[in-house]
């Protein structure tokens, strides 16, 4: 195998000092977990709080005259709508209704910040420049970004950032930790409360071993990410989603507001709104094998006549639930909670079900949702 | 002497006479971090050297378990079924996988010896 040349973020020597095993991931060395193991990692997470480096996540500015307005032809949330400080999911769609990537867009006064998968940076990029205008763009390659996630986040944030215990869900903040200059969202990746710090790179190891130093925090890498995030029901760009699954599809109609859904204004908005009033015809569900048998993404789903009707596109080891879960697309009839059906797993079929999502109940810093 | 030798895949085999027990090594089950669930052959089976003779899969991916020889199994490890997780603690003894009778004890010669495996796993570990 020819050895690229991997990126490195600006916490790479905090992994290796941490004892990390890393890993290339969207062309950065990336820690895939730290001595204590994914399943230690995930399940701290759920106790206390986590650490993770995902710097190699694409930091993205927009601004300039009506960007708000600018930015919306991209996307099928309500971005105008959007009060300054709040932080909103959405994707980019293409004209067929697929999804290019997808993003979070937090309202900064006029300015709007993104933050975009590493896999699609340099896609989202040039759909952004050709879409606003070089001018427009703002790529900001010399920030870090560290989410601290779990139910702990919220009291050991706040010992160095005073206000951070009170931030709404999904909001965000400019904000001083321990006097390093930093944006905060409240928001995360594994069903937990927590947020995510950007921090300019030259301050970044220093930020991050000052909240490792607190006696509830514990680094936590990429697979323990990956199966917090399956857990709590949330899509992998490229897994899960793709140019070819429609938000609809990927039962994220969720994220597009009243406005957009009667107006349209988006690429393939004419498909997605005639998914929206009369469905799609396959939808993503959450799966449960039965057993500790796991059904990893690609494994195919078959009818009780070894038809093949469905594939899954994301699956593992649940640490919460000791026991397989998994994700994938199958045909509407079928995906409601309890409809059995069949996993083909090494030429072998084992029984499973179609579960709600998420397997392990959100935990977010909200009143209802 | 000892009467265990290695695969290039990782898999060990502790030999008592004409019967052998296997397993994967502490080496692979490092590699394999946290691992969730084994899949072994059923007594009474007869597993060929080289050839696939079980699953074991960890959080991140699953890997294939071949046989380092052939013969005829007369046990496995039925408790880790419910606690897979005893090949991370303990790999070379409680962690084991399933047992044989030996074929063909020739079959031995070929693989590595313990000397032979250190190397082979601290050259690995360079990369």
């Amino acid at each position: 195998m020819a050895e690229e040349q991997l990126a490195r973020t600006p916490l790479y020597e905090l992994h290796k000092s941490l004892g990390a095993k890393l890993t290339p991931f969207a062309g950065y060395d990336m820690p895939v977990q730290y001595p204590a193991g994914i399943i230690a990692e995930h399940l701290h997470t759920r106790a206390k709080a986590s650490l993770f480096d995902v710097s190699h996540m694409g930091q993205v500015v927009l601004s300039g005259a009506d960007i708000a307005a600018k930015f919306e032809r991209l996307v099928p949330a309500d971005i105008i709508g959007l009060r300054s400080g709040r932080v909103r999911y959405t994707m980019f769609t293409n004209d067929r209704g697929g999804i290019i990537d997808d993003l979070m867009v937090a309202k900064d006064g006029e300015a709007l910040r993104l933050v975009v998968n590493a896999s699609r940076k340099a896609e989202d990029l040039a759909h952004l420049r050709a879409a606003l205008g070089d001018g427009a763009v703002t790529y900001l390659g010399d920030r870090a970004l560290i989410a601290l996630q779990g139910p702990a986040a919220a009291t050991v944030l706040e010992r160095l950032a005073r206000g951070v215990e009170a931030m709404a869900f999904m909001s965000m903040a400019p904000c001083d930790i321990d006097g390093i200059a930093c944006f905060v969202t409240r928001s995360g990746y594994t069903g937990e409360d927590g947020y995510e710090i950007s921090v300019p790179a030259a301050r970044a190891e220093t930020l991050a071993r000052r909240l490792l130093a607190e006696p509830d925090v514990a680094p936590a890498g990429l697979g323990a990410r990956d199966t917090l995030r399956l857990e709590a029901g949330l899509c992998l760009y490229g897994n899960d989603i793709d140019e070819a699954t429609t938000p609809v599809e990927a039962d994220l109609a969720w994220t597009i507001q009243k406005r957009r859904r009667e107006e349209g204004g988006f690429p393939g908005d004419a498909l997605i709104q005639r998914e929206l009033a009369q469905g799609a015809s396959r939808r993503r569900a959450g799966i449960k094998p039965e057993g500790r048998q796991i059904a990893r993404g690609h494994t195919p789903i078959v009818d009780a006549a070894g038809k093949e009707i469905g594939m899954v596109t994301s699956g593992g080891f649940s640490p919460s639930l000791e026991g397989a879960v998994a994700m994938g697309y199958v045909p509407a009839a079928l995906a409601a909670p309890g409809a059995e059906l069949r996993l083909s797993v090494r030429g072998a079929e084992r029984p499973a079900q179609i579960a709600a999502l998420p397997f392990v109940p959100h935990r977010y810093h909200t009143a209802s949702r | 002497m000892s009467n265990i030798r290695y695969t290039k895949e990782h898999e060990w085999i502790r030999v008592d006479g004409n019967e052998a027990t296997i397993g994967i090594t502490d080496f692979a089950q490092n590699q394999l971090g946290d691992i969730v669930f084994v899949e072994l052959p059923e007594v009474g089976r007869r597993v060929e050297k080289g050839k696939e003779a079980g699953v074991v899969e960890s959080v991140k991916a699953a890997s294939e378990v071949y046989a380092p020889v052939s013969g005829e199994v007369t046990a496995v490890n039925t408790g880790l079924a419910d606690d897979p997780a005893r090949v991370n603690a303990d790999a070379m003894g409680e962690g084991w996988f399933y047992k044989i009778k030996l074929a063909d004890t020739k079959e031995l010669g070929e693989l590595m010896d313990d000397a032979a495996y250190q190397a082979f796993t601290a050259a690995q570990d360079k990369h």
